[in-house]
């Protein structure tokens, strides 16, 4: 048995003018667990596709599988004759269909013209579901099965088509904490069965703890490949971004008036006396596991809900809040979770979406809607948060999704607002993004606004909110400084 | 037992022996022979439609093109077997066939070569074909249609004690085209890829399927469908009237639409969509005989169907009270 199952060398790929991949190598050994790492368009998808034979690297390039000679590219026959799959982030798996047929859909490509013989491949799915451990219903429909159930079809459907190298990509992007977990375990299991694993992976934490080595690229160069062990997760960062991200935790800043108070607010079924205030500067980390109610009471300080009990106060006065509208007429802002989704509209122009929340308000005192004044203010803002924008009436589809992320901070801005609810501002941004947003968080702060930050990593409240509160089953469990125990402890909090 | 109610075509029975049992109480004639003759006679048509359409629909795709294909493979086909001394059905079958696959594969051609939106494509089509016939036959009616169209090719038939019922050959064709599409989209890998890119196409690519292929053969099989269905229209009306099936087209898409499947591709069966045909014939049929006006008809029609759709979205919108579907079958 060879030690390595990959081995590429000398990668270079050019699109145009373009380098996405300059002298890239990578090796892969056999039953690794092996992490690509770096930020959006460093190059990792590119070098995945030069693998799986989709792209034809320049020539030069060497790469081998297990024994085989090295040859300059990889054809698609060869990538299926090695096992090379890669699970795409979106799955590519089919909603209508069953379990069973999803996972032995690639027989029905084969073989068109044979019998769909469904007992046949429900056995054969239920076989791979049972080699995996894990509990699937061969017979259910993909749609009625969670995100996390629908990544481990897409691994049955790659260990149906006999797998030997996986190449995993963002797996954990929507996945909760238990669920992940589950998916790293599985993961192991593969391993050693043999099967190498490529993950790609923006939680440095859960690559460090699933992977023996680690390979960075950063805008398309190679950086190295790195075992995990010893490695940390700012380490890392430093390796991908190039900078140094020394973030400072909060320290003793002053705050101003309280911005908002919450009294006693209880809401059936989904939270149950909160009480808090947040001051002026102030940023105050909300956070506990899925399901634990911090969405839900960000949902009715946003006006989307209504509680049942209790009172809302904005600077000492107490509001009622029946819809969204009056929320933003008092000074609100939130940041959804499902920012690319719900707060763009990905087919219209940075410059509408950056204004869609102030429409009214450019209008006055006519009805009519200036083209100079809506540009005015998308320049201001993309200024101040200094995203890159080639040209503001291009398309938010257009941005990478730090940028996107920074315009939906935008079009909340505009509002001007008092209390600004970030929700989960990082899921899916790369680290230098991620760094990018918390600069801009903290200069709100310092600017007087009450920030209120939903988050399920503990790093991030513990290094940028100036109090938490740790919430389960819809209570207030902890309330305290983060500064004064340590990222692990706050970690075990959240997670006990 | 609960799994057959919770699917559209379980509905579908269901509705549809209330409606027979009810229409037979209060009705003298809907469970006579002759009437059920009428009925099937009558709506193969229908169903032959219906069945090519869930093909285009489970796609993903979508086309209101088809009825007005089937007046001008109608008009074509009989001009043809007029100019070749008449023909015979087999002749018959086989150039409205060919024609209408060739008109599908025009619409497949815009769609797939050229990336349009089906609809957009199928709106086109529909006012060149229309236009195009409506032109060049001057609007005229054919009256004299050669004789085995005029006579009708009977099948089976029964001694009644007034006269005969008879089946026609519609029937027969109709139950061949069922199957048929019943057996491509439910037993062949091939059915299994064409559900499979209706549901999710960027997967079915990336997963290898021959996309020019699919869709190809989804608007051609309709094509074909629908040239015989012109055919067997002309057959049973005895006339070929080039705006006849005008407008046609909505009231399938509307039945197939209650038989189960959606504009978003990858769901419907053959089994919903003559289902979702046979409810609203029985409704018209029943309708009829109780002598009610024929405009109750298009507006309960109408009501059903926005009934049917809020049924099936009221799950989405209130996924907690929503039935376990584990086990769920995605087709029949």
């Amino acid at each position: 048995m060879p030690d390595y199952a990959l081995r590429a060398q000398n990668v270079t790929q050019k699109f145009g003018a373009f380098v996405a991949l300059e002298d890239v190598s990578f090796d892969l050994k056999v039953g690794e667990v092996h992490c690509l790492a770096g930020e959006n368009g460093c190059g990792k998808s590119t070098l995945i596709k030069v693998i799986n034979g989709v792209n034809t690297p320049e020539p030069g390039a060497q790469i081998s599988f297990y024994d085989s000679a090295s040859a300059a590219r990889v054809s698609p026959t060869d990538a299926k004759r090695h096992g090379v799959h890669v699970i795409w982030q979106d799955l590519a798996l089919f909603p209508d269909l069953t379990v069973a047929e999803n996972i032995t859909f690639d027989s029905f490509i084969k073989a068109p013209f044979a019998s769909r013989d469904t007992a046949a491949k429900t056995d054969r799915a239920a076989q791979i579901i049972t080699r995996l451990g894990v509990k699937l219903d061969p017979h259910a429909k993909l749609s009625d099965l969670s995100i996390a159930k629908r990544q481990l079809v897409a691994i049955c459907r790659v260990l149906d088509a006999n797998a030997r190298i996986i190449f995993m990509d963002e797996p954990t992007a929507s996945l909760t904490r238990k669920e992940t977990q589950t998916l790293l375990d599985i993961v192991r299991k593969l391993s050693a069965d043999g099967i190498s694993i490529v993950f790609v992976s923006h939680r440095l934490a859960e690559v460090l703890d699933v992977c023996e080595r680690v390979t960075v690229l950063r805008d398309g160069a190679f950086v190295g490949s790195y075992p995990t062990e010893g490695m940390t997760q700012k380490k890392l960062s430093t390796l991908m971004t190039g900078l140094d991200l020394n973030e400072q935790p909060r320290g003793t800043e002053s705050f101003g008036e309280t911005a908002i108070e919450v009294r006693g607010l209880s809401c059936d079924a989904e939270y149950e006396d909160i009480s808090f205030s947040v001051r002026r500067g102030e940023i105050l980390g909300l956070t506990g596991l899925m399901g634990s109610g911090r969405t839900e009471i960000a949902l009715s300080l946003f006006g989307m809900t209504q509680a049942d009990e209790g009172a809302i106060l904005i600077d000492g006065k107490p509001v009622n809040f029946r819809n969204s509208r009056d929320a933003i007429a008092a000074g609100v802002a939130y940041v959804s979770e499902d920012r690319l989704n719900l707060g763009l509209v990905q087919s219209q122009s940075i410059i509408k979406n950056t204004a869609s929340t102030v429409l009214d308000d450019l209008a006055k005192p006519s009805f009519y809607l200036s083209p100079k004044r809506l540009s005015a203010l998308c320049t201001e803002w993309i200024t101040q948060l200094k995203t890159k924008v080639s040209d503001p009436r291009l398309p938010v589809s257009s941005l990478s999704g730090g940028n996107q992320q920074r315009i939906v901070l935008a079009k909340w801005l505009a509002t001007n607002p008092k209390v600004l609810i970030l929700d989960a501002p990082t899921v899916g941004v790369d680290v230098g993004a991620k760094a990018g947003i918390f600069e801009i968080v903290r200069d709100l702060a310092a600017k007087g606004m009450a920030i209120i930050l939903i988050s399920d990593e503990a790093s991030e409240i513990h290094t940028h909110a100036d109090r938490v509160l740790i919430l389960r089953g819809g209570k207030i469990h902890k309330d305290l400084k983060p500064a004064t125990v340590s990222e692990e402890t706050l970690e075990e909090m959240i997670n006990a | 037992m609960r799994k057959v109610f919770a699917s559209a075509e379980g509905i579908l029975g269901l509705l549809i022996i209330c409606l027979s049992v009810l229409l037979t109480v209060t009705t003298d004639s809907f469970a006579s022979i002759q009437n059920i003759f009428d009925l099937l006679n009558n709506q193969s048509v229908n169903i032959i439609f219906a069945v090519g359409l869930v093909v285009v629909l489970v796609a993903g795709g979508i086309d209101i093109s088809f009825s007005v294909a089937a007046s001008v493979v109608q008009y074509v086909v009989v001009t043809l077997l007029i100019s070749m001394g008449g023909g015979n059905w087999a002749i018959g079958l086989l150039l409205a066939g060919a024609t209408g696959i060739s008109l599908g594969l025009i619409n497949a051609l815009f769609i797939h070569r050229f990336r349009i939106v089906s609809i957009i494509v199928t709106i086109g089509t529909f006012n060149v074909f229309f236009g195009l016939l409506m032109y060049l036959s001057r609007g005229r009616s054919i009256y004299t249609i050669p004789d085995w169209l005029y006579a009708r090719v009977s099948i089976f038939s029964v001694e009644l004690e007034r006269g005969s019922a008879t089946l026609y050959l519609p029937v027969l064709v109709m139950v061949v085209m069922v199957v048929a599409t019943w057996f491509i989209l439910s037993r062949t890998g091939f059915g299994r890829q064409i559900y499979g890119f209706g549901s999710n196409p960027d997967a079915a690519r990336r997963s290898g399927i021959n996309v020019a292929l699919i869709q190809g053969f989804a608007y051609g099989w309709l094509g074909l469908c629908a040239g015989i269905a012109g055919l067997m229209q002309a057959h049973i009306v005895r006339e070929v009237v080039p705006n006849a099936l005008y407008g046609r087209e909505l009231d399938i898409l509307a039945a197939v639409v209650l038989g189960g499947a959606v504009l978003g591709g990858g769901r419907g069966t053959v089994l919903g969509a003559v289902l979702g045909v046979m409810l609203l014939a029985l409704i018209q049929n029943g309708l009829n005989l109780l002598g009610i006006s024929p405009f109750a008809f298009k507006m309960i029609v109408g009501a059903i169907i926005l009934c049917a759709i809020t049924a099936t979205n009221l799950d989405r919108i209130f996924p907690q009270t929503r039935r376990s579907t584990k086990g769920g079958a995605t087709d029949a």
